[in-house]
């Protein structure tokens, strides 16, 4: 990865903010100008409590700011709040937010802001999507469930700069938690005034880099600099474009044709040639989200049938299956919680290390110990949702199920939400597919979705040892002593194989040499405020 | 006449309800709902959004509600879009299909009226076969099929014209999908107009006309084609409402943020209140543009005025 210039850069915006002027010998010189940027779907919502979508997250990202944010590199780091302190259990925070953090109006940013905004998020009324997320925030669970007012959530001012936040339990990666848009302050002010309308062009007040300007349904977003943002020496770009194209073959059509700087995405069937024609515009990078295979465990033939289980996973030859299908740069997954995890040592299947062969004999001996064999082969379904990719890879696991195995596997194609709702009643699902995304960088995302009572759970998957050292993990103060719990709990899970993790999704975008201060990241987040542009 | 404009308008009032009935048991009856996802939402929070998207009370209160809110205006909020109401999405769409339907009628009317003049003077001869030949294939080649092809030629094999569509474009790089929503127009048109001309050309006003000497395209222009013409006109109506309401593959191929693929997207997500206001805004336009046929056929011909 090539080194940055960060410090340059800021010296330079500083350098054109103070002079209002752009004059440079020797290297390529920066513009302020506008950023265009592909957003993929349209965003749902710009209220930071009711979105949930990825795209929506990715403007947010550059109208708001939590207490944390991460820098281009993914690194942690203060943003609303320029300190803390933990206290020894873990379990209370006190924010010192910084004094100079204004609103788009000029007003400052206040402990009592956060305050209100957190009530808002667990207010029942609001009926938010990422409320679930704060459950650790003492009385959280019970508000959003109706049996406390929003005044008893343990979120609390003490002046105008400190915030206090006490949890439930200890929750290591509650300052990552911080950095999703759904903690962002939101101004009350503007949503006493504007009721339901408060996050539309004109009426959206924001605390970070930008502000929005203008949303022209289904086709661009476009923000302009906050002038009272507390860093807004740093910020390069004067205004950013979100477009909103839909289809990737047109974004890379858009790319192509100069109208956009970075593309959401890069449809499949030009990875191969873009590689070769544009290698140093192409930014392939590991991602938090993992595409697997589940299984019903709550019906045969998958029920109390681990060697089975075990067996049709090993037939899966994983490294054809990215190299040659998916084909975009997705790594083989070989465990459940994603390289690039912090403070995580991964498990590993025991098969992991395996040639192919071997795994291939290995495969045929557990299906024997299964019960199966090519006079009384498994005969299965293989559900998916409407798609190429998801399309291709079930064709292919098919063929490797019955080649390896003389497995008879039927494909069932279903829309997305048919298929969700089939998993969630696991009435008629035997085999099907899903991805399961990481919300903060931490194993936890990963490990608690397979939890006996999670809602997400859709194998059915219940083992009272896993629950319980995912459960101990959380009483932990020591950093150490969890990671060992979570390790313990994720190598109870892949023995069980209750899914079977294919691949690991990869970020991909195409960006232009004229953007600087790209940095890869497993979360995937580029917000605005770090890059620039050089002039054409 | 005010009599009969009133008795059509109220009559079209029991077909928009049972459109609406049908439209709300179809949306619901879907699997899924429009916040559901991979993240399953605890049941705590669940049950927060139901309520507050009345999702929680029976179908026929939901019916009710939704049906007082019609009657004053109100088509309700998006349950997907939640910052907006389904009017504001529906009001951001419209324009760009209104443009493109549009332009399509206006290409088929000149395109389809040409050929179709043409077909009828040449009658029986070559031109006439190859003209109604690409008519009939142009009705039934599907524009999913027509749309793809003038992608490939036009945009990537000579590069004229874009593949797709961009805010802030200018209106000729929305030719490629005028012209593949205008293909069975103009081929409707033109058998219409053919038809017509035959018709038109072989009755006694005109063999009068060529009697007293008039040349060919005298006669065609001030008298057979006003005859000829009314069944285009009385088609114009059903044109216009199906290209605005049919173009949903055209905008999905083309990219075209307009209504149909407001439409798609509503169903996929489980929007129920998006696609209902879609329904019953097209029922609504089509219903509409029948009113002003029949009231246009009743102004013509005061027998259809009898009761």
């Amino acid at each position: 990865m090539p080194g940055r210039p960060r410090p340059r850069r800021r010296m330079f915006a500083a350098l054109v903010a103070c002079l209002g002027i752009l004059s440079c010998s020797g290297g390529a010189p920066e513009t302020a100008g506008t950023l265009e940027r592909g957003l993929g779907a349209e965003p749902e919502s710009l209220d930071y409590h009711k979105a949930r979508s990825t795209q929506a997250g990715n403007v947010q990202r550059d109208l708001g700011e939590g207490l944390t944010g991460y820098t281009e590199d993914g690194d942690l780091v203060p943003r609303a709040a320029s300190g803390w302190e933990i206290s020894g259990d873990g379990r209370e925070f006190t924010f010192h937010l910084r004094p100079e953090g204004r609103w788009s109006t000029g007003e400052t940013v206040t402990a009592e802001d956060f305050v209100y905004s957190f009530r808002r998020l667990v207010d029942p009324a609001t009926a938010s999507f990422y409320s679930q997320s704060v459950t650790d925030i003492e009385n959280a669970g019970e508000i959003i469930a109706g049996e406390k007012p929003v005044q008893e959530l343990a979120v609390s001012a003490n002046g105008e700069f400190e915030l206090r936040i006490r949890l439930e339990r200890p929750t290591p990666y509650f300052l990552a938690l911080l950095t999703h848009p759904s903690m962002f302050p939101v101004h009350r002010g503007s949503i006493e005034q504007h009721g339901q309308q408060f996050a539309r062009p004109g009426k959206l007040v924001t605390n970070g880099a930008y502000t929005l300007m203008g949303w022209e349904l289904g086709s661009l977003i476009e923000l302009r600099r906050n002038e009272h943002y507390w860093d807004n020496a740093s910020t390069a770009i004067d205004r950013v474009r979100h477009h909103i194209v839909n289809e990737p073959a047109v974004e890379l059509n858009r790319y192509r044709a100069g109208e956009l700087h970075i593309t959401d995405n890069v449809p499949p069937e030009a990875f191969e040639r873009l590689r070769e024609e544009r290698q140093t515009e192409l930014r392939v990078a590991p991602y938090l989200d993992v595409y697997y295979y589940g299984f019903n465990l709550t019906k045969p033939p998958f029920k109390d049938n681990p060697d089975l289980r075990r067996a049709l996973s090993m037939a899966i030859d994983r490294q054809a299956l990215t190299e040659n299908v998916a084909g975009r740069g997705e790594a083989p997954a070989w465990s459940w919680v994603p390289p690039g995890v912090d403070n995580y040592g991964r498990w590993r299947f025991s098969y992991a290390d395996l040639s192919q062969e071997e795994r291939h004999r290995e495969a045929r001996r557990a299906y024997a110990e299964a019960g199966y064999d090519s006079d009384n082969p498994l005969q299965t379904e293989i559900r998916y949702n409407t798609s190429d990719t998801h399309q291709r890879i079930a064709l292919a696991i098919q063929s490797m199920w019955r080649d390896v195995l003389g497995v008879e596997a039927t494909l069932v194609n279903e829309e997305f939400q048919v298929l969700l709702s089939n998993m969630r009643a696991k009435e008629v699902t035997q085999v099907f597919r899903s991805s399961w995304r990481g919300d903060y960088n931490d194993a936890n995302t990963f490990l608690q979705v397979m939890l006996s009572d999670a809602p997400s759970n859709m194998t059915g998957y219940s083992n009272k040892e896993f629950d319980s050292l995912v459960a101990q993990a959380a009483e932990q103060t020591d950093p150490e002593d969890r990671r060992r719990f979570l390790e313990e709990a994720e190598h109870l899970l892949l023995s069980d194989h209750p899914v079977i993790p294919i691949y690991f999704y990869v970020s991909k975008h195409l960006v232009s040499p004229r953007v600087r201060g790209w940095g890869d990241n497993v979360l995937d987040y580029h917000y605005s405020q770090h890059l620039s542009l050089s002039a054409e | 006449m005010l009599r009969f404009a009133l008795l059509r308008t109220l009559s079209a009032i029991p077909t928009l309800l049972l459109v609406i009935v049908l439209a709300f048991l179809m949306v619901h009856a879907a699997p899924g709902g429009p916040f559901d996802d991979e993240r399953v939402l605890p049941p705590e929070n669940a049950r927060n959004i139901a309520a507050a998207y009345h999702l929680d009370e029976s179908l026929p209160r939901q019916f009710v509600r939704y049906l007082s809110g019609l009657v004053r205006g109100d088509l309700g909020p998006s349950y997907h879009y939640r910052d907006h109401s389904v009017s504001e999405l529906i009001g951001a769409a419209l324009p760009l299909s209104l443009r493109l339907g549009l332009l399509s009628i206006a290409l088929a009317m000149v395109a389809g009226i040409g050929a179709g003049v043409l077909a009828a003077l040449k009658n029986n001869t070559a031109t006439d076969r190859l003209v109604t030949g690409v008519a009939m294939i142009g009705i039934s080649v599907p524009v999913f099929v027509v749309a793809p092809l003038l992608v490939l030629v036009f945009a990537v094999q000579l590069g004229w014209l874009p593949a797709s569509w961009s805010s802030g474009d200018a209106g000729w790089r929305l030719l490629l999908p005028v012209v593949a929503l205008a293909l069975p127009q103009i081929a409707y048109v033109t058998r219409l107009t053919r038809a017509g001309m035959i018709e038109a050309l072989n009755s006694d006003f005109v063999r009068t006309a060529r009697a007293q000497g008039l040349g060919l395209l005298s006669i065609v222009r001030f008298h057979a084609l006003k005859a000829a013409l009314l069944p285009v006109a009385s088609y114009l109506g059903p044109a216009i409402a199906a290209v605005l309401t049919g173009a949903v593959v055209v905008e999905t191929i083309f990219g075209i943020p307009g209504l149909g693929q407001l439409f798609v997207r509503g169903a996929l997500n489980r929007d129920y209140t998006l696609v209902l206001g879609i329904v019953v805004f097209c029922a609504a336009l089509i219903v509409l543009l029948n009113l002003l046929v029949d009231l246009l056929y009743g102004f013509l011909d005061p027998r259809i005025r009898e009761p």
